[in-house]
């Protein structure tokens, strides 16, 4: 499995070959740390702990000082678990960035979806409303029925309803990886990305396969 | 961060190196070299017109051209100016214009339709 932290930077266009214009997010990934392993032995599962993004040794707690110090790596901003099958390739301290990708590669994105605070069935579910007219006054964004009389006499579990949208872990499968530049930790991908502008990502090994791939 | 955006951008600007970046204005008449592809064949097919928008900016930027063909049918083509499938961009003119987009011209025609050269 092989993955690494990362941040959005935006969007663009890039063309390709044959001067078709494809869709690009891309994504300052790394370079991270590793700080830890976590082996069936002494976790009960097999992991590795990431870390990314360097900052003074002041802005984090003594505890992540000392965890950081231990794995003899720079102090980093994130940490975060990467499950793995086999942790023997890994070691602590080992350094990895985007080189570890190609393009052509699939890879799964995750990251913080932007949040939209309280939001109606229409903007949530994509519910179609009421109609416009007719007659009708204030419907045009209701929900409609939310279920039947005195029987049953409540409104059914997991009834869609209005309420906070967004600001949610999101995975995004099987992105294809246009650009990878070493250099400046920078990686490509097909398509959007969860969340915004500097959000925190977590990028990997596409987990499924596509058909005929 | 917009800047890295925009490093990349210019990345891609740069990977055309074969073609200088002619500087492109409102009411320019020019000849457009495009590429086409029909099956296995590749031909160049030039458009020649006036530009009438500049829209997007970096390796987004695209240009509408308009020209009236036979029986003074308008005809508008937007290409990307950046995109391999252009070869190059001839400015034949420029023009005297007061604004960005100039879609008046679609309303107007023959002597009408016509802009005020500009000289350097």
């Amino acid at each position: 499995m092989k993955g690494i932290l990362g941040r959005k930077v935006g969007m663009t266009q890039i063309f390709d070959e044959s001067g078709k214009v494809i869709p690009v997010t891309v994504l300052e990934a790394g370079p991270c740390f590793v700080t830890q392993i976590r082996t069936k032995r002494n976790d009960g599962y097999q992991a590795v702990q990431l870390g990314f993004g360097e900052i003074s040794p002041t802005r984090v707690t003594r505890a992540e000082r000392g965890h950081l110090e231990k794995a003899k790596v720079p102090t980093l901003r994130h940490l975060r678990e990467l499950r793995v099958d086999d942790v023997s390739s890994y070691q602590e301290g080992q350094r990895l960035d985007v080189s570890q990708f190609e393009v052509g590669d699939r890879v799964d994105v995750i990251g913080i979806s932007k949040g939209r605070g309280f939001a109606g069935v229409v903007k949530r579910y994509g519910f179609r409303g009421g109609p416009k007219t007719h007659g009708q006054s204030d419907r045009t964004r209701a929900p409609g029925s939310i279920g039947a009389g005195t029987t049953p006499g409540h409104v059914i579990k997991g009834m869609r309803m209005p309420g906070r949208m967004g600001n949610q872990r999101v995975t995004v499968q099987n992105l294809k990886v246009v650009l990878v530049d070493p250099d400046r930790n920078l990686i490509a991908v097909r398509g959007a990305v969860p969340g915004v502008r500097g959000g925190d990502l977590i990028i990997h090994e596409a987990i499924k396969r596509r058909k005929g791939e | 961060m917009q800047t890295l955006i925009q490093s990349v951008e210019e990345e891609q600007i740069a990977a055309r190196g074969d073609r200088e970046v002619v500087e492109l204005r409102p009411g320019d008449t020019v000849r457009v070299h495009n590429r086409i592809v029909e099956g296995r064949n590749e031909r160049v097919q030039i458009f020649q017109g006036t530009i009438i928008r500049l829209s997007g900016s970096g390796v987004n930027r695209s240009v509408t051209v308009r020209r009236v063909a036979a029986h003074g049918v308008g005809v508008e083509r937007t290409f990307m100016v950046y995109s391999p499938r252009v070869e190059k961009i001839e400015v034949m003119r420029h023009a005297q214009v007061r604004r960005a987009k100039l879609y008046f011209l679609r309303d107007r025609t023959g002597k009408r339709a016509r802009l005020v050269e500009k000289r350097y």
